[in-house]
C-alpha cells in the first residue's frame, strides 16, 4: 500500500542502482515524478514563451496603434493584413495572452512542475501515491494544449471574449464572429481541468499518507504546506470552472441558454461560476509562489523562517478565506449593491494572512547573514513586488474606489504585479533554485544575475506605470487608445512601456540560453550546493528512481539554519541525526 | 506618469477621490515601511565572512502587533467605504426627482432616450439620440441602463462612475453633473471588436440652455421622426 512503501527500504534499494527501463518508459512515458515534472517544467516553459510573445503583439498596437508592427507581414491576412493588427486578432491576442499565461504558462509551473517534482522528494517518499495517474495527468495536459494553439488556425479566429469569456460574449458566436475558436478554447480547458485534478488529488493522497518516519505536519516545509492547500483549492475549484466550461460549450453548439438572456438565460451566471472558482484559482497561482520563496529566504537568509506557525495558519487562512470574495470581481456587473459590501470586507480582510507572511518574510531576513545567490534576489524581489500587487488590490477591494479603476490599467498593473512581479519573480527562484537538483547541474550564476536585474528593471518600467493609466480612467482590452481625446496625452506613455515591455522579453533570452546551456555545461551541482536542509538536498543530483537510496528518517524542522546544535555548519539538515535525536516512530503521523 | 486622479465633475465624485487619496496614503506608508525595511536588511545583514545570523524562531508578540494593526487598518477603510458604496450605488440612494433617462447599449454605439413633455421614460413623446448624452448641469439624473447584445460597461471617467449594463437586465444608475462643459463616455466592458471606439460625448449645459436644446431637438424629431437617429 502507498502509504507503508515510504518505510520499505529494500525495494527503494533496488530501484536506485537498476533503472533498467526502456527510454521510452524513462522519459517519454514515464511514472517517475521528477521526470513529470521536468515534462511539465518544459511544456509550460513553451507556453510561457507563446504568451509573452502575444503581449509583444498586444503592446506593439497599443504603443504603435494602427503601425504596421516589424515582422508582422508573416502574420495571415485574418489577423494582421501588412503587418497592421486587427480589432478582432487584438480581441483574440488578450484573450490568449491571459489564457495562456494562466492555465498553461503559470499554473503548471507552479503546481505540475514543483507539486511534481517537490512533493515526494520534500516529505521522503519514493514516488507519488498514484505514480500512473500523474503520467496521465501531463499527457493530458499536452492535447489540451495542442487544442487550445490550434484554436489560432481555424475559420472566424480564435476565442476573442477575454480570458473570463464573459457570457453572452462568448456564448453567442453572432457576438464576435468567432465560432470554432471559441468551442476549441471551452473544449481545451475543460481537458485540462481534469489534468489539474488528477493532479490534485494524487498530491494530497501522497502529503497525507507517504511522509517519512518522522516528518509530522509541523515539520514540513512551508512549500509543501503551500502546496498541500493548493491542491485542496484545484481540487474543488476546478470541477466548478469544468461545470460552467460545459454549460458555455452546451449554449454554442446544443442550442441550450443558459447564459443567453434573450431565452430567459443569465449573463450573470457565468460570472458567478467563473470567479467561484477564478478567486481561488488566483490563490492557487500565489500560494506555492509564497511556500517556495518562504523556502528560498530561509535558506538565503541562513536563519529559522520567522513565525513558522502564524505562516502555516496564515496559508490556511488566505485558501479559506478566498472561496468568499469571488464577488469583488463583479461589483460593477449588476450585482446586489448589498452584497457588494460583504465582498468588500471578506477581501479586505485577506490583506491581514497576507500581511503576516510579508512581515514574517521580513523578519526572516533580519539578522540574518543574507547569502546573494540567484534564487534569494528573486526570492527578495518576489516579496517586494507582491507587496505592490497586495497594496493596489486594496484600491479595488473598495468598492466606491472600484467604481472609477474597475476594468481599468490600475488592474492590469495590479494583476502583473501579482502574478509576474509575485508568482513569475517566484517561479524564477524556485527554478533556478531546484534547477542543480533537477538536472545536476548549476545555471550560470553571473548571468543568472544579469538576467535578474534587466528583467527587475524592465519589469518595473512596464507595470509600475500602468497604475498612472489607470488612475486617469485608461480602459483595459481597448484595441486603440486614440480614440478618446482623454487618452490621447498619454500616448507618450504607451509608447514607453511598449519599448520596456520589448526589453523585457528580450531579457528572458539570457534566461532560456542559460537553462539549456546549462543543461550541458552547467557546474556539476553535488547534492547540496545551498547548503540547505531539506530531504532533497541529503539524495544525489539529480535524485535516482525511487529518491532515496534508504527511507530518510526525519529529525526536525526544514529551517533550523544557523541552530547552536550544528557545530560545523550553519545549516541542519532534517535527516540528520545527533546524539540527542530520538529515532521517530516508523509509521509516519496521520496513519 | 500621475498617480493624481484627473478632474472630476460630480456630485459624489469628490468623496471617491478622497478615499482614494485616503488610501494611496496609507498604502504609501506600508510601501515605503517595506521596501525601505527590505533595502535596509539586505545592507545591514548581507553576509560577512564568518558573520552567523540569528537563532530565532520569531516572537510571537511581533505577530500580534502587525496582525492587529493590519486588521483594524482595512476594518477602518472598510466601515469609510460602505457609507459612500451606499450613498452612490446602493437600493436607496437614487435621489427623489432625478431626470430619467435611458442608455441601451448596443455593439457598437450608445442610445440615449430623453423624456418628452411628460418627463417620463417609455412613452411615445421620447427623444432618442445615438452617442450624445446630454445633461442639465446640478441636477440629478438617474440613468436606466439596458444593453441589446454584449456586457457593456456605461463608464464617465470625469463623473467617477462606471455601471455595465447587462443584456436581461434593468440596471438604475444615478450621477449629478457639477460642470459645465463636455465630457467622454466610454465603453468599459469588452463587448466585441468595436469596443475600443464605443464612444460618447456628453454635455452637460446650464439648466435652462438644457431646456432649450430639448425642445429644439424634440421639435426636430416630430417633423422627421428617424432623421436623429439616422444621423
Amino acid at each position: 500500500m502507498a502509504s507503508t512503501a515510504a518505510v520499505v527500504h529494500e525495494p527503494a534499494l533496488e530501484h536506485a542502482h537498476a533503472d533498467d527501463r526502456p527510454f521510452i518508459r524513462k522519459y517519454i512515458f514515464s511514472t517517475d515524478h521528477k521526470i513529470i515534472g521536468i515534462q511539465f517544467l518544459l511544456m509550460s516553459l513553451f507556453f510561457l514563451l507563446i504568451g509573452g510573445m502575444l503581449a509583444m503583439v498586444i503592446r506593439w498596437q497599443l504603443g504603435f496603434p494602427g503601425r504596421a508592427m516589424p515582422g508582422g507581414g508573416v502574420l495571415p491576412e485574418t489577423m494582421a493584413p501588412g503587418g497592421i493588427v486587427l480589432p478582432e486578432f487584438y480581441n483574440s491576442l488578450v484573450t490568449m495572452h491571459g489564457t495562456f499565461m494562466v492555465f498553461f504558462a503559470i499554473m503548471p509551473l507552479l503546481v505540475g512542475v514543483f507539486g511534481n517534482y517537490l512533493i515526494p522528494l520534500k516529505i521522503g517518499a519514493p514516488d507519488m501515491a498514484f505514480p500512473r495517474i500523474n503520467m496521465a495527468s501531463f499527457w493530458i495536459a499536452v492535447p489540451a494544449g495542442l487544442i487550445m494553439l490550434a484554436g489560432f488556425f481555424v475559420e472566424g479566429g480564435h476565442a476573442a471574449a477575454g480570458w473570463t469569456g464573459y457570457a453572452p460574449l462568448s456564448a453567442n458566436p453572432e457576438l464576435t464572429g468567432v465560432s470554432l475558436g471559441q468551442q476549441l478554447w471551452c473544449v481545451s480547458l475543460i481537458i485540462l481541468g481534469l489534468s489539474s485534478i488528477m493532479g490534485s488529488f494524487n498530491y494530497i493522497t501522497t502529503i497525507i499518507n507517504m511522509r517519512a518516519p518522522g516528518m509530522i505536519w509541523f515539520r514540513l516545509p512551508l512549500s509543501i504546506w503551500a502546496l498541500f492547500i493548493t491542491a485542496i483549492l484545484v481540487l474543488l475549484a476546478m470541477p466548478i470552472l469544468s461545470g460552467a466550461l460545459i454549460m458555455l460549450l452546451f449554449d454554442q453548439t446544443l442550442g441550450t441558454h443558459f447564459f443567453l438572456p434573450a431565452q430567459g438565460g443569465q449573463p450573470l451566471l457565468w460570472q458567478h461560476l467563473f470567479w467561484f472558482f477564478g478567486h481561488p484559482e488566483v490563490y492557487i497561482l500565489i500560494l506555492p509562489a509564497m511556500g517556495m520563496v518562504s523556502d528560498i529566504i530561509a535558506n538565503g537568509s541562513r536563519k529559522p523562517i520567522f513565525g513558522y506557525t502564524s505562516m502555516v495558519l496564515a496559508i490556511i487562512a488566505i485558501g479559506a478565506l478566498g472561496w468568499g470574495v469571488w464577488g469583488h470581481h463583479m461589483f460593477m456587473s449588476g450585482m446586489n449593491p448589498t452584497l457588494g459590501t460583504g465582498f468588500m470586507i471578506s477581501t479586505l480582510l485577506i490583506s491581514v494572512p497576507s500581511a503576516i507572511k510579508t512581515f514574517n518574510w521580513m523578519g526572516t531576513m533580519w539578522g540574518g547573514n543574507i547569502r546573494f545567490h540567484v534564487p534569494m534576489l528573486h526570492a527578495v524581489a518576489f516579496v517586494s513586488m507582491f507587496v505592490i500587487g497586495g497594496l493596489s488590490g486594496v484600491f479595488m477591494a473598495t468598492t466606491p474606489v472600484d467604481i472609477y479603476i474597475h476594468d481599468t490599467y490600475f488592474i492590469v498593473a495590479h494583476l502583473h504585479y501579482v502574478l509576474f512581479g509575485g508568482s513569475l519573480f517566484a517561479i524564477f527562484a524556485a527554478v533556478t533554485f531546484w534547477y542543480p537538483k533537477m538536472f545536476g547541474r548549476l545555471m550560470n550564476p553571473l548571468w543568472g544575475k544579469v538576467h535578474f536585474w534587466l528583467t527587475f528593471i524592465f519589469f518595473n518600467a512596464v507595470f509600475f506605470p500602468m497604475h498612472g493609466l489607470g488612475a486617469q480612467g485608461h480602459m483595459r482590452r481597448i484595441y486603440d487608445p486614440t480614440e478618446y481625446e482623454f487618452l490621447a496625452p498619454l500616448q507618450g506613455v504607451n509608447r514607453m512601456i511598449t519599448i520596456s515591455a520589448f526589453l523585457l522579453f528580450t531579457a528572458q533570452i539570457i534566461f532560456l540560453v542559460n537553462f539549456i546551456a546549462g543543461w550541458f555545461k552547467g557546474a556539476k551541482a553535488g547534492p547540496n550546493p545551498w547548503q540547505d536542509n531539506g530531504l532533497e538536498w541529503a539524495t544525489p543530483s539529480p535524485p535516482p528512481h525511487g529518491n532515496f537510496p534508504v527511507t530518510p528518517h526525519v529529525y526536525r524542522g526544514p529551517y533550523e539554519f544557523s541552530s547552536p546544535l550544528a557545530v560545523d555548519d550553519d545549516y541542519l539538515p532534517q535527516s540528520r541525526k545527533l546524539e540527542t535525536d530520538r529515532e521517530p516512530a516508523v509509521l509516519p503521523a496521520g496513519d | 506618469m500621475s498617480w493624481l486622479l484627473p478632474p472630476h465633475a460630480s456630485s459624489y465624485a469628490a468623496d471617491i477621490d478622497w478615499l482614494y487619496y485616503l488610501i494611496l496614503i496609507i498604502t504609501g506608508i506600508a510601501f515605503l515601511v517595506v521596501q525601505i525595511g527590505l533595502v535596509w536588511f539586505i545592507i545591514k545583514y548581507r553576509a560577512r565572512p564568518n558573520g552567523k545570523a540569528l537563532y530565532t524562531h520569531g516572537f510571537a508578540k511581533a505577530e500580534w502587533i502587525w496582525t492587529s494593526v493590519t486588521a483594524v487598518v482595512v476594518v477602518v477603510i472598510g466601515l469609510l467605504s460602505a457609507g459612500v458604496w451606499d450613498r452612490i450605488k446602493g437600493r436607496d440612494s437614487i435621489p427623489p426627482g432625478a431626470i430619467p433617462i435611458g442608455i441601451h447599449g448596443k455593439q457598437f454605439e450608445w442610445h440615449i432616450s430623453y423624456p418628452g413633455a411628460d418627463g417620463q421614460l417609455g412613452t411615445g413623446d421620447d427623444l432618442s439620440i445615438r452617442n450624445q448624452l446630454h445633461l442639465p448641469l446640478n441636477k440629478p439624473v438617474v440613468a436606466t441602463l439596458t444593453s441589446e447584445d454584449a456586457i457593456h460597461s456605461f463608464f464617465i471617467p470625469a463623473f467617477r462612475i462606471k455601471q455595465d449594463a447587462v443584456p436581461g437586465m434593468t440596471i438604475r444608475v444615478w450621477f449629478q453633473p457639477t460642470d459645465t462643459g463636455t465630457f467622454e463616455l466610454a465603453c468599459a466592458e469588452l463587448c466585441g471588436l468595436g469596443h475600443y471606439r464605443m464612444r460618447a460625448v456628453v454635455t452637460v449645459h446650464a439648466e435652462a440652455e438644457y431646456q432649450r436644446w430639448l425642445d429644439e431637438r424634440g421639435r426636430a424629431a416630430a417633423a422627421s421622426p428617424t432623421a436623429l437617429l439616422q444621423r
